[in-house]
């Protein structure tokens, strides 16, 4: 098996557009938090970005076949991070989300499982081959997913348990799930849906629910939604400058989760309508790797960086612009945060990867 | 490795592909619903977010004396807050703060509890009315803790130490129940207006109209910019009648003791000093007054909050008997009544004592005013009854109101026989009649009442309408409502008139009642009195309580015809007449002496004097405003005249 790897076959292309996306993303965390104690975000967003390009082109050299063969490891890796973050996690603001590192840095592990969880779903209907899926195919599959994903609803952090979801779902979807199959599922999970409801903590329902009448509580848990709505609202067409939303501090913590808004408030429809458009180019590319890769592992890799992706873009911006609960998803690429970036720059090494060992085998 | 190059099914590659489409199609509908069909609605609900309307207090007018010297002015006051960020650990910055505003860390940590629950827009107030180094940490440590910020007022600058309180009254927030009333109807909820004193009668004039500033804020409620600015129409000044110089000279004279003193032009009815003892000091209301305070306040029996000058209600003594003595001469009485005193006489079967126990010896109509002599009035209240003497009284004011610019007048009391059947259903006793006769039994006069009727005597019957603010220049509804310069007129024969003013003029030489109050050279005319408040028995049984002395009190004007000042003065507990003849004396000097031009002390420094009572400062900068302090203009030209006091601390 010859073995010829060149960064000449590295997505160039695909890697213009993510630093795109990043540059935009760094300007507005500036923009957005001159005037706040979180000055000089930008610049550590910088470094992350950084530390994300190394990562990836480290992680675009190891073979993904390699790693696919030793998923079962990293999974049970990913559990035991879990794990320890129920035991020895430190609790902030109410969540049990983050374990301290011995150099004073925070560490999620949440977000890297989102990582070994592609891979695992990948390697699991990837050994299916093309047979039709059976109900016990089904089951296993899901609890591939479903089992840090209920860790992680404990911890408790509802929003980072929801994107593993797109993962078993493209799974299932490219795994070829039968349409009969997925009818009976989504109607089981919809009768299960008062239980969940149920489960919730009060705080988790008042977000959940606030995002369709933000007026009601504007000065309670409504506050960021409609602000939010305000900030994106009165940047009309073109943007505004001033951006008072943002720079009068009415938008809170905008550098994280609510950075799209601040971007709509500063720069308008037309410039929100063009950040879509990179991340729309980026998530085409992507499905285009998918379809050229060497095997259907490969394509499955890729293809749950593209679900993941796609449901973030979906659930942040569609929570900015009213249509979505606010459950503290990040908009990748973008939005300030150390493992946000790292995850997703750890992805797409994972995607060059696959794109490098195209004409291999 | 069989099997990996199976494919994906590319139809549902390119279905995901599709769904990402609709995905993105989906949230761009979202964006141009919000940017470009609701934008408007949007940008002013922005707007709304980050401008606020701050209200411009205007500053109230000032209040001056006749000669234009501030008695009443305004001062920048700052008030410390906290801007409640919550990016910091305020309780963890408490000791600092409480350090550098001289608090106690324990009650800031206390207001920061209680206040927990408001919305954190809302700035917490710490301390009102900081002094200078207070306000120099704040700006000092601005990046520290960036959470103390100050907001400026005008407060109001009273003089210390009581200096004029109870003329000048006080200000506060409008209370609810004031806003219930027809005449407050049209302010607002914490508007700030006088409750008493000039500053409750002339709050129209005084007070302005606020003004309104339009500011960016930030989410904190702090203020990054302003957009717009209506001024405020500050009140206009208000010149009072008033004369600091003769006020200095009252206001020492009373010193700590209980009663009022009022000084007054009898031509026109200016009010030219008034005081009132107890007093208190407005600079505590100006403020925030505590509870414990203002119950003291209330409570104490001498009152302190009363202006004994138009409220107090007291037998008017021997002081009265003036106006016997006219009512006598108008009847053609008190002409040709020679009677024999021999310390007392009985009427209607009980005996009435004279203050002279040995008794006068013969006295007439002069004698009896000098040397005051009961006996003598007896025999004329007899002879005049009491409705003669009620038509008199009341002819000179007594038992009415003044019409005086001060509110909350008394009105007093002159008996009748038709007043004691409308308030007793009881017929008047012929007895009663004799005590009234030397100003005791019902008759009740306030201060300014008994002055304004003997004011009348003095000027042969020119009955003024007492008032303490410069009409001209007042607003209409004023001069409407307020006759300043109306005049009645009283007949009084001429030769009753000289013969009395002139024996009142003897009350002060060695013969009269009051001898030592005589100043050389300066021809006072008046009447000494004393008045009981209980009966002699009820005083011998409790012979050692001060509070049931006798009233001291005087009434007398210079010079004998055609009067400048005349000056009224009661001296609660004084016991004898002669000793608040004694006080008044001492304004009428000021008077005398600042129309001799007399150099006083004040001809000695140059400049800016310390005026006693009146707030002073050492150097005229701005800075030196604050906490209390305002300079006494004496005008260069007027330097001679004014009167100098070493001040009432």
């Amino acid at each position: 098996m010859s073995r010829y790897i060149s960064f000449r076959d590295f997505d160039w292309l695909l890697f213009i557009f993510v630093l795109m996306i990043c540059g935009l993303g760094v300007m507005e965390i500036r923009s957005a938090t001159s005037h706040t104690k979180f000055a000089g975000a930008h610049i550590r967003q910088i470094y992350w970005i950084v530390g994300g390009i190394i990562g990836m082109f480290l992680v675009s050299l190891v073979n993904y076949q390699k790693l696919l063969d030793r998923v079962h490891w990293l999974y049970i890796g990913a559990i035991v991070s879990l794990m320890s973050v129920m035991l020895f996690g430190q609790k902030y603001l109410g969540a049990r989300r983050w374990i301290k590192m011995p150099g004073g840095a925070h560490f999620q592990p949440s977000e890297w499982v989102k990582l070994i969880l592609i891979l695992a779903v990948a390697k699991y209907f990837a050994d299916l081959h093309q047979r039709d899926l059976t109900w016990p195919d089904f089951m296993k599959a899901g609890a591939i997913v479903l089992v840090p994903m209920l860790m992680v609803l404990r911890q408790p952090d509802l929003g980072t348990g929801l994107t593993y979801l797109p993962i078993a779902i493209i799974g299932l979807f490219l795994g070829g799930v039968r349409f009969k199959q997925a009818a009976i599922v989504t109607i089981a999970a919809a009768l299960l849906l008062p239980l969940a409801w149920h489960a919730l903590k009060p705080y988790q329902r008042d977000r959940l629910t606030s995002f369709m009448h933000p007026e009601a509580d504007s000065q309670g848990s409504g506050y960021q939604v409609n602000q939010s709505l305000i900030a994106v609202g009165s940047g009309g067409i073109w943007g505004n400058s001033e951006g008072s939303q943002t720079h009068l501090a009415f938008l809170p913590v905008p550098q994280t989760d609510f950075i799209f808004a601040a971007f709509a408030e500063e720069h308008g429809f037309v410039g929100a309508l063009a950040v879509m458009l990179l991340y729309f180019i980026v998530l085409m590319r992507l499905t285009q790797n998918a379809q050229t890769a060497p095997d259907r592992a490969g394509t499955f890799v890729v293809m749950g960086v593209v679900a993941v992706l796609s449901f973030h873009i979906l659930v942040n911006v569609g929570m900015v612009v009213g249509f979505m609960p606010v459950t503290g998803i990040p908009l990748p690429l973008m939005s300030y945060g150390g493992s946000s970036v790292l995850f997703m720059f750890l992805a797409l090494g994972i995607v060059m990867n696959v794109r490098m060992r195209r004409f291999v085998n | 490795m069989f099997g990996r190059d199976e494919k994906v099914s590319g139809t549902r590659l390119t279905a995901v592909q599709y769904m990402i489409l609709v995905v993105f199609l989906v949230l761009a509908y979202g964006l141009w619903r919000l940017q470009v069909v609701q934008s408007d609605f949007y940008s002013a609900l922005a707007e709304k977010n980050k401008t606020r309307e701050v209200p411009i207090l205007a500053p109230r007018g000032k209040i001056l004396d006749r000669e234009g010297r501030v008695i009443v002015d305004n001062y920048p006051s700052f008030t410390a807050l906290l801007l409640r960020d919550s990016t910091r650990d305020l309780s963890g910055d408490a000791d600092m703060i409480a350090q550098g505003l001289h608090l106690d860390p324990k009650e800031v940590r206390e207001r920061l509890h209680k206040f927990a629950g408001t919305p954190q827009y809302q700035p917490i107030y710490l301390k009102e009315d900081i002094t200078p180094d207070e306000l120099a940490f704040i700006e000092s440590h601005h990046n520290e803790l960036p959470e103390l910020d100050t907001i400026v007022a005008h407060r109001r600058l009273y003089p210390r130490n009581g200096f004029m309180a109870h003329l000048v009254g006080y200000v506060g927030e409008v209370s609810e129940q004031m806003l219930n009333q027809p005449r407050w109807e049209l302010y607002n909820p914490g508007d700030v207006v006088g409750k008493s004193g000039v500053e409750l009668q002339y709050n129209q004039v005084l007070m302005g109209k606020n003004g309104s500033r339009q500011v960016l804020v930030n989410s904190k409620g702090k203020e990054m910019g302003e957009l717009d600015q209506k001024p405020a129409v500050p009140g206009h000044n208000l010149k009072l009648t008033l004369d600091i110089d003769l006020q200095i000279a009252a206001e020492e004279a009373m010193g700590d003791k209980n009663g009022a003193m009022i000084a007054m032009d009898p031509h026109t009815g200016e009010i030219l000093a008034m005081v009132s003892r107890p007093t208190f000091d407005p600079n505590d209301f100006a403020v925030r007054i505590s509870r414990a305070e203002w119950a003291k306040l209330v409570t104490d029996p001498d009152k302190p909050l009363l202006n004994k000058a138009i409220q107090a209600q007291l037998a008017p003594g021997s002081t009265f008997k003036i106006l016997m003595s006219v009512a006598g001469w108008q009847e053609g009485i008190a002409q040709t009544l020679n009677v024999h005193c021999n310390g007392g006489a009985t009427f209607y079967g009980r005996r009435f004592g004279c203050w002279v126990k040995t008794g006068h010896g013969a006295v007439d109509l002069t004698k009896a005013i000098y040397q005051s002599c009961d006996v003598f009035f007896y025999t004329l209240a007899e002879k005049l009854g009491i409705d003669r003497i009620s038509k008199y009284a009341t002819a000179m004011g007594l038992g009415q109101k003044t019409g005086i610019d001060l509110p909350e007048e008394a009105t007093g009391v002159m008996p009748s026989e038709e007043w004691k059947i409308r308030n007793f259903k009881q017929k008047w006793y012929a007895g009663e009649t004799i005590s009234v006769g030397i100003g005791q039994g019902a008759v009740a006069t306030t201060p300014v009442q008994l002055m304004r009727a003997i004011s009348a005597i003095s000027m042969d019957g020119r009955m003024v309408v007492p008032h303490v603010a410069s009409p001209t220049g007042l607003p209409p509804e004023y001069l409407e409502t307020h006759h300043y310069t109306d005049v009645k007129n009283i007949p009084i024969d001429p030769g009753g008139f000289n013969l009395i003013t002139d024996a009142m003029a003897r009350v002060l030489l060695p013969e009269g009642t009051a001898p030592s109050a005589h100043i050389p050279g300066v021809d006072i005319a008046g009447k000494t009195g004393s008045a009981q408040i209980v009966s002699l028995k009820v005083r011998a049984l409790h012979a050692n309580n001060e509070a049931l002395n006798q009233n001291g009190w005087f009434v007398g004007f210079t010079p004998r015809r055609n009067p400048d000042i005349i000056v009224a003065v009661l001296f609660e507990g004084g016991e004898h007449g002669k000793l608040a003849a004694r006080l008044a004396t001492q304004v009428i000097k000021a008077y005398v002496d600042k129309q001799r031009r007399q150099p006083t002390k004040v001809a000695d420094s140059s400049g800016k004097v310390d005026v006693g009572a009146v707030w002073n400062a050492g150097s005229g900068d701005d800075d030196d405003l604050h906490g209390g302090h305002f300079d006494l203009e004496v005008p260069k030209s007027r330097l001679p005249f004014a009167v100098a006091a070493p001040g009432l601390e």
